[in-house]
């Protein structure tokens, strides 16, 4: 066995997967038993019907449904679901022709293109952007004005016409297959070209096919019933759907009966391939999606909160105050029981790894959880007021209240505006000043956060920006409602060494300059040292420690807090490697009942097991840690 | 100045478009088994009389000429004549353009208008209005627009009375009554398109509502409303302007069944009559009309899409 094999073996799924995912989709299964019924009714046609599709009985002429003519008949008696089957096979062949040269050509193109490359790239591509703009359906009329009635030469051109997408399509996808791993794999254990097209990549594209195919089909249905109505199609007395509906379009105001036996087929023949390029597009994505590991699953109890659930009064003095936040995703939660209060002018660090919790948290302040996440318990005092009982008293704090900074700059402002003209709008909506009078303190604002030229600034847009710039301009975006809390997501991480103490450096002047409060949400231990006063240490979406700094650098009171300052690279001791703290954080759903971070700590016994509260060892500080007493002892005798 | 350099750049580039459907047509053409002349003199004229109208029709020369003398004629705005009416073929197209782009004009406003207005309101919404866009989408799809057309007759011109059954009253004529006449088929021809835009403004709408700039902007305190008229239509914009020109070149295809069904003056239908007619010259002409607009709308999108996005301006 080659190691190509090998690599293919990992990558791709078993065929069975695909099929097995379509039959799991409702949608799917009727489209395809409706696609199934219509070719073997049309293609057995004479043993469905006894009539003939030429038949005429004028003694029955436009009867509706009856018995002897389950739908009906024509104007001259023909039986219509005798014509509806007979021209199901013009049908059934046009789209067999069409699809054939739509796939003959698009697959071939493509690969050729996306796998080889070179010259012959550049031709394909180009001659493919040049008959994608080709008007279509006039192209097809020029055909038949030159062969008249032949849907044969209709079609097949149809097909070319329709095939530049699919080139595009199967160009771009291939580009992307045969720079995966095991592609470059089986290119190094030799195969030949075809071998790996054969076997590599083409297995990767067979959903596309079917998707792009699917919908082709049902375009080249509606074409040539289209064709049809207009006259273009099979001479008078043949059957076909589009004649069909031009027979019934004479007879509208005497029948309308007829439009609907005449019409509805072509519907939901159309819709059904719609249908199934939906599905099978849907399954693929489902087959070749890494597996997902299933969420541990355990019997369902309360949730391990109860013990440490705070009702503690709020702190009369602080600005905000977060009491018993708990924020769920999707049922799960990801924040849970967070506590602290930030007082007036002071800056708070909240700091833990990724995943602890700590950008929902403070997302969570301003009522924005990300996606389908809720708050489920918990309040957000801000000076005073209810953030989580009220959102219009929500929406008034946001911006004038409390002002928010990201923690990508180039993504944080609107692409598509001015710098200049996003600040002014800011400004106008918390001052109520006029445009004019927000432009010039847009201005001012820029100036403020010590952009150079900030009337040049103002009139250029985000990506013209560089990181630092973008971030200035975003905290000057934040700074347009005069703040009392400024929330800064890890506002340095995404920007060089330099420019991050800049930024920090203009965050401390602004602080001091307008006396807000900030909340700094940082894996940066000199950046807590540098700017906080006091610090919330985050593991697994809970607090387990919170303290003033200076206690918190020299006298760590839980064993996390601990691993991660001895962890900080600006501790390190040269030539010594770095201390870690081993494993990583538990996800979401997969927390113990008890410390969530016994698993990772080297003073973990039996007593972890259940949950810890928060407790209070010394004034002013908290940590929830069973240990409590021996770090307080370890800490004072060191 | 920079746009207009643009324009001619782009203008320029298109003419190997044109090149190549004119002389694909022409070459089609060529093929035709039996020729117009033929066809002109009937089957009783003699070998003198047909030679003298394959003469006249320059179908005696070879091929590199005669497309050299129509493409000659071509750019002098000379198209030649129908082989039916003998009436210029130019002169022809051009009083039946209005109609046409009154169909296709009202259109785009109907598909835009509704599709960007459904689309904004199930991202927004949610639930049940996404199910409604996806079925619609469906049947945009599955809907033929000249079966759509029969029933939206049936049920609003000849049940209802509302409008009229067929024809067209132009502007000038009546503005009242022109408008009542372009309801039908225009609703019959912006079905489609309502269908592809709803799904489309609905796909970039998410797309956006889920970038950061939308999440620091409600943290900031923008309105809501500026948030999504403002910011996320304008950067929902970009991949809307392109299915938007999609859409304009399907309504012009549209308009051959619209038209038909409806017996509108027109360019869809004109071309429809001519293809069943073998009127060679007039569809030689119209595919070249139809061309040009397909290049039109192609750069009203590249310019609208400059305009919309700055990336895209400086690149």
């Amino acid at each position: 066995m080659t190691d190509a094999s090998v690599a293919t073996r990992a990558a791709v799924p078993a065929r069975g997967s695909l099929v097995r995912g379509l039959l799991r989709r409702r949608g799917a299964v009727l489209s395809l038993g409706w696609l199934l019924l219509l070719t073997l009714a049309t293609v057995a046609a004479p043993l469905v019907t006894a009539h003939g599709p030429l038949d005429q009985d004028l003694n029955s002429v436009l009867t509706g449904p009856t018995g002897a003519h389950l739908l009906g008949t024509d104007t001259l008696g023909r039986d219509l679901l005798s014509r509806l089957l007979f021209g199901g096979r013009s049908t059934l062949l046009a789209v067999a022709e069409a699809v054939v040269v739509f796939l003959a050509i698009g697959v071939t193109a493509g690969l050729a293109s996306g796998y080889l490359g070179g010259r012959l790239d550049w031709l394909i591509t180009r001659t493919a952007d040049l008959v994608f703009a080709l008007p279509g359906i006039v192209i097809i009329l020029v055909v038949l004005a030159v062969f008249p009635g032949n849907l044969h030469a209709a079609m097949v051109t149809f097909g070319v016409i329709g095939s530049p997408g699919l080139i595009r399509i199967l160009r771009a996808q291939t580009l992307r297959v045969r720079e995966e791993l095991y592609v470059a794999a089986a290119r190094v254990a030799g195969l030949t070209r075809p071998q790996i097209l054969r076997r590599h990549i083409l297995p990767r594209l067979t959903s596309t096919v079917i998707v792009q195919a699917a919908l082709f089909a049902a375009i080249v249905v509606t074409i040539q019933a289209g064709l049809g109505f207009l006259g273009l199609g099979a001479p008078a007395p043949a059957p076909s759907w589009g004649g069909l509906v031009a027979d019934a379009s004479q007879v509208i105001d005497r029948d309308p009966w007829m439009l609907l036996p005449a019409g509805l087929p072509l519907v939901v023949t159309v819709v059904a391939l719609g249908v199934l390029g939906d599905a099978v597009r849907d399954a693929a994505v489902e087959a070749w999606a890494p597996p997902v590991p299933a969420p541990a699953r355990r019997p369902r109890r309360p949730m391990p909160t109860a013990a440490g659930v705070t009702t503690r009064e709020p702190d009369p003095q602080a600005l905000l105050s977060v009491i018993g936040l708990t924020v769920e995703i999707g049922g799960t939660p990801v924040v849970q029981d967070v506590s602290f209060d930030i007082r007036l002018g002071e800056t708070l660090g909240v700091v833990g790894e990724s995943g602890c919790g700590k950008s929902v948290t403070s997302l969570g302040i301003l009522g924005l959880v990300p996606g389908r996440g809720r708050i489920s318990a918990g309040h957000v005092l801000f000076q005073g007021s209810d953030l989580t009982a009220s959102p219009t008293t929500l929406a008034r704090v946001r911006g004038s209240g409390i002002a928010y900074v990201s923690q990508e700059p180039m993504v944080a402002l609107d692409p598509t505006f001015t710098v200049g003209r996003q600040l002014a709008e800011a400004v106008a909506r918390h001052s109520g000043c006029g445009r004019k009078a927000a432009r010039v303190r847009a201005v001012d604002l820029l100036a403020r956060v010590n952009l150079p030229d900030p009337a040049a600034v103002a009139a250029r847009h985000p990506h013209q920006l560089s990181g630092g710039m973008a971030q200035r301009a975003a905290i000057a975006l934040a700074l347009a409602g005069e703040p009392r809390l400024l929330i800064a997501d890890e506002p340095t991480t995404a920007l060089d060494v330099t420019v991050q103490a800049e930024i920090l450096g203009l965050l401390r002047s602004l602080q001091t300059e307008t006396g807000m409060a900030v909340l700094l949400i940082t894996h940066d231990w000199g950046v807590v040292a540098d700017l906080c006063d006091r610090a919330v240490v985050m593991y697994a979406g809970q607090v387990v420690e919170q303290a003033d700094v200076a206690a918190l650098f020299s006298r760590p009171l839980h064993p996390y807090t601990a691993g991660l300052l001895a962890a900080n690279p600006h501790a390190a001791v040269p030539g010594e490697p770095l201390p870690t703290i081993p494993g990583t954080v538990p996800p979401p759903g997969a927390w113990p009942d008890g410390c969530r971070f016994a698993a990772r700590c080297a003073l973990a016994t039996d007593a972890c097991a259940a949950p810890v509260p928060l407790t209070e060892p010394e004034p002013d500080r908290t940590t929830r840690c069973v240990h409590v007493d021996r770090l307080v002892q370890e800490g004072t005798s060191r | 100045m920079a746009i207009l350099r643009l324009v001619g750049r782009r203008l320029l580039s298109s003419v190997p478009l044109l090149f190549l459907v004119s002389a694909l047509t022409f070459v089609l053409v060529s093929l035709v088994p039996g020729d117009p002349a033929r066809t002109l003199v009937g089957q009783h004229a003699t070998a003198a009389q047909y030679a003298a109208v394959r003469a006249q029709l320059g179908l005696d020369r070879p091929l590199p000429l005669q497309y050299g003398h129509w493409l000659a004629g071509a750019v002098q705005g000379d198209l030649g004549s129908s082989l039916f009416s003998g009436e210029p073929v130019t002169s022809m197209l051009d009083s039946r353009l209005p109609v046409t782009l009154s169909l296709i004009l009202a259109g785009t406003l109907v598909s835009g208008l509704l599709g960007i207005g459904l689309g904004l309101l199930s991202a927004r919404r949610g639930g049940r209005l996404v199910r409604t866009v996806d079925a619609l989408a469906l049947l945009g799809l599955g809907v033929p627009a000249f079966w759509f057309a029969l029933v939206l007759i049936v049920l609003f011109a000849v049940r209802l009375r509302w409008f009229p059954v067929t024809g067209y009253v132009p502007l000038t004529d009546d503005p009242g009554q022109w408008l009542r006449s372009l309801v039908l088929p225009v609703a019959a021809l912006s079905l489609g398109g309502v269908a592809v835009i709803a799904k489309q403004t609905r796909d970039a709408v998410l797309d956006t509502l889920g970038k950061d700039f939308v999440r620091v902007m409600t943290a900031n305190g923008f309105s809501a409303r500026s948030i999504t008229y403002r910011h996320v239509l304008r950067n929902s914009a970009l991949p809307l302007v392109t299915v938007l020109g999609v859409v304009l070149v399907s309504l012009l295809a549209g308009t051959v069944f619209v038209e038909t069904v409806f017996a509108m003056p027109g360019l869809g239908g004109l071309i429809q009559q001519a293809t069943v007619e073998h009127d060679i010259p007039v569809i030689q002409g119209a595919v070249l009309y139809v061309t040009v607009f397909v290049v039109l709308v192609n750069l009203a999108v590249d310019l609208a899409c400059g305009r919309l996005d700055p990336r895209v301006r400086a690149a």
